[in-house]
């Protein structure tokens, strides 16, 4: 029977994954105090990579895996002592595999040299410590070639006499006889000598011993094989019977048996090229590189929406029994309805926000990475750091989650790069000399707050003044707070490390990471205070999916702003606006100016009023600046489903996306920073407040 | 029908032999270590076990020292999956009370041989 294995190739690949992560924090957490069972966990988790590997025919990954877990064993048996060294070595091994794995998930070829070096670099410290074992791989099934076959007679003598505790073992002397007969003509003789009397006699010991003839074309091997589970608790003896071929007959049984046996193989090897091909044929594109299409589900989250469609059907059932009665319509039906479409609305409201929870993976997804990173770091950069890791179990959408990455990796290494204190620094500093990262994440209202923190030496408030005033994003006599200072350094092109390094980038970073969580919706800053540290506070939606949303109408259209960016709205009064040589028009908020931009000069569609007073101000804020954005009037709240403009239309700049309202029309999303920097742009004016580059 | 109790702790390896022995004919009960498939086995009086070796909680050689002591596994077939095809591990498993092994890898036609070779 065939049966494919490439159907078990998919979650063999996530098994790999999931045991290197096993493998890499494990070995992260590896020291000399480390329990047993941990470093078990780790072997294990080689193992069944390896035994997987092998069983689904990436011999590459099985190979390379048997090393690793050869070295894993002798640590497990505390034959070799767990150094940085081989540590380091292992984990270098864990990337590589890594790699294997994709490229052979992807039917890619992988980096060959490198695994051989790698592969070799494990294998010279297999070799140290003086016991050189060869390593060598014998899992591999090969057909051996019999080294008997030089004699091999047509008649086999066997003398089998079991230990009477060998049914114990499972092993059945019939069966074994039974497949046997299975190799050649078989006549058995059972040898009852040590049979004990009736009374003496225990049924579960067996007492009995056989001579068995066997007559064919049989190879001593074959029979070995038979006899291999059962030959340590036995007496056993075979020998040949007279009987022996004419060489020529010998020569051409022998050829016949490698035909067969290369027969078998090329069978083999072709159904394997056969999968190899069907592998191939996939389009490369679709798999390479992208993020995993697949998600797993914690079964809780499944039985809710189990739940929740069970629900859904009484409802349904319920309204369409009212729909049957329609005909006589009396009161007391009319109440039922309305309790059935309160009852189908708060199904649908709860359906929908499971459906939404099942995107929702923990933060630990993305921070589980980070150990590795920083302990790879700190010691290029030769500094001691401790990571702390609070709230990985806080969920975020699988969107976010997957872009979130990056903006977090840059916020790290800028953090042990810059922010951090070398060991000697830190010490005349009065501070303890291994530095703490923190990573938290916490959800605050629909919104989830992820904070990179250190306590390093702070930023440097003069710097990065003199350095914007240099580049010229701030004009000299300008008074900035301390937090618009800092958060100048979000800007395109700027940097104030003394020296580029290699650990963080050139200057390029920070405003690509501003750029990143823009683009999922959300917003950075950073505090900072000199000696004490600094913490990066990134704010992200809960999920890119839907949206709580505030309705206003401008003339026919009707816009929508996010709930959380609105901050109030406003009638206006009148002499609260002052306007700047008619181009543009500031509105007193209390002691502050806020500009005002006027939406249907924005989208240039007709409003029902140019007149400020006839209309309202909604109060917005980005990046630290308010702004007044005018409409005709605010509609209701509402949670609104976002549909991509992209994939249906194409990118405006200041619409986040689109939805379809209750009665059929398109409603645009407003992106507040985007619809700001759309509006100076269009004006392309000198007016731009400063706090906005902020 | 005959029942088989299959335990390992990877899901993948798990998956082929039961989908190998279920298109074979047999009746497949999985269990990701040996705590679990001893449980699984006190409950349902399987026909053959097979199971690998290095697992978490409860492992393989465990699992076949605690079988043997029950009196409906007495007699019964279990084999053990290995990698290691070390005369060690092999004995270890076997004085255990392991019927037999499979050498890992291992592909289905080996496995279905090998199955029929303990079952009557």
């Amino acid at each position: 029977m065939s049966i494919d294995l490439s159907e078990f190739h998919d979650i063999f690949f996530e098994e790999c994954f999931e045991g290197l992560e096993v493998l890499e924090s494990g070995l992260l957490n590896l020291d000399q105090n480390t329990d047993v069972e941990e470093i078990n966990a780790i072997f294990r988790a080689a193992h069944s990579i390896k035994g997987g590997g092998a069983s689904f025919g990436f011999t590459d990954i099985s190979d390379f895996t048997h090393v690793m877990e050869t070295l894993l064993d002798e640590m497990r048996d505390g034959r070799r002592a767990i150094t940085r060294e081989v540590v380091d070595l292992l984990l270098k091994s864990v990337d590589c595999l890594r790699d294997m794995t994709n490229a052979a998930k992807n039917s890619e070829d992988s980096d060959q040299q490198r695994t051989a070096a790698i592969k070799q670099q494990l294998e010279d410290m297999l070799a140290t410590d003086g016991d050189t074992k060869p390593v060598t791989h014998n899992d591999t099934t090969q057909t051996k070639v019999s080294e008997d076959t030089a004699c091999s007679p047509v008649e086999w003598l066997i003398h089998f006499r079991p230990d009477s505790e060998m049914l114990q073992t499972g092993n059945e002397p019939t069966r074994l006889f039974r497949e046997l007969a299975t190799l050649g003509e078989i006549s058995v003789q059972a040898d009852m000598s040590n049979l004990p009397a009736y009374d003496e006699l225990n049924p579960e010991c067996c007492y009995l011993g056989w001579e068995l003839v066997l007559k064919g074309d049989i190879n001593k091997e074959q029979i070995d094989e038979l006899f291999d589970w059962v030959k340590d608790c036995s007496d056993l003896e075979i020998t040949p019977l007279g009987n022996y071929n004419q060489p020529s007959t010998e020569a051409v049984t022998q050829a016949d048996n490698t035909a067969t046996a290369e027969a078998g193989t090329t069978n083999n090897d072709s159904k394997n090229a056969i999968q190899k091909a069907k592998v191939t044929d996939k389009p490369k594109g679709s798999g390479a590189g992208k993020e995993s299409g697949s998600i797993r589900v914690a079964i809780d989250k499944i039985d809710e929406l189990i739940n929740l469609v069970g629900e859904l059907v009484i409802s349904q059932s319920m309204l369409s029994q009212i729909g049957n009665h329609l005909e006589d319509t009396d009161l007391s039906n009319t109440e039922i309805l309305r309790d059935g479409l309160s009852q189908l609305e708060r199904n649908t409201r709860e359906l929908q926000e499971s459906v939404l929870k099942i995107r929702m993976l923990p933060i630990s997804f993305s921070f589980s990475r980070f150990p590795r990173l920083v302990r790879d770091l700190s010691s290029k950069v030769g500094k001691q750091v401790e990571l702390k890791l609070s709230g990985e179990q806080t969920e975020v959408d699988k969107t976010v989650l997957e872009k979130i990455g990056d903006p977090l990796v840059h916020l790290v290494r800028n953090s042990l790069d810059h922010g951090l204190e070398t060991p000697e620094i830190r010490k005349a500093n009065n501070k303890p000399e291994t530095g703490s990262l923190c990573l938290n994440a916490y959800h605050e209202g629909s919104e989830i707050v992820i904070e990179v923190s250190d306590d390093g030496a702070g930023l440097n408030k003069d710097r990065i003044l003199n350095k914007a005033i240099e580049k010229g994003l701030v004009a000299e006599n300008q008074e900035l707070t301390d937090e618009q200072i800092y958060n100048l350094i979000f800007q395109p092109g700027f940097s104030t490390a003394e020296q580029v390094s290699d650990v963080s980038g050139r200057g390029v970073g920070m405003d690509v990471v501003r750029r990143n969580i823009r683009d999922l919706g959300g917003n950075v800053s950073i505090t900072s205070q000199p000696d004490k540290g600094s913490t990066v506070t990134i704010r992200l939606p809960l999920t890119l999916a839907i949206l709580d949303g505030q309705l206003t109408s401008v003339g026919e259209q009707t816009y929508i702003l996010s709930l959380v960016s609105i901050i109030e709205s406003l009638q206006v009064i009148p002499e609260h606006v002052s306007s700047i040589t008619g181009q543009a028009e500031f509105y007193q908020l209390r002691d502050e100016y806020i500009p005002i931009i006027r939406l249907s000069e924005e989208f240039e569609v007709e409003q029902s009023s140019d007149d400020l007073s006839q209309g309202l101000l909604v109060v917005v804020e980005a990046e630290g600046q308010r702004y007044g954005l005018f409409v005709d009037d605010l509609m209701g709240q509402q949670q609104v489903v976002i549909k991509s403009l992209e994939t249906n239309f194409k990118q405006l700049q200041g619409i986040s996306g689109a939805t379809i309202l209750g009665d059929g029309t398109v409603a645009l999303i407003l992106d507040v920073p985007g619809l700001i920097q759309r509006h100076y742009e269009k004006r392309n004016t000198a007016m731009k407040p400063v706090s906005d580059v902020a | 029908m005959t029942s088989v109790l299959a335990v390992d702790d990877s899901p993948s390896i798990r998956q082929m032999v039961s989908y190998t022995l279920e298109s074979a004919g047999y009746n497949v009960v999985v269990a990701c270590d040996g705590d679990e498939a001893l449980k699984i086995a006190k409950n349902t009086n399987m026909n053959l076990v097979i199971t690998d070796v290095n697992m978490p909680n409860m492992d393989g050689i465990t699992l076949v020292k605690k079988l043997r002591s029950l009196s409906d596994y007495k007699f019964k077939p279990i084999l053990i999956l290995t990698t290691e095809s070390s005369m060690e591990k092999k004995m270890q498993g076997k004085s255990a009370g392991a019927t037999g092994w499979i050498v890992k890898p291992f592909n289905p036609d080996l496995l279905l041989t090998t199955l029929k070779k303990v079952l009557d």
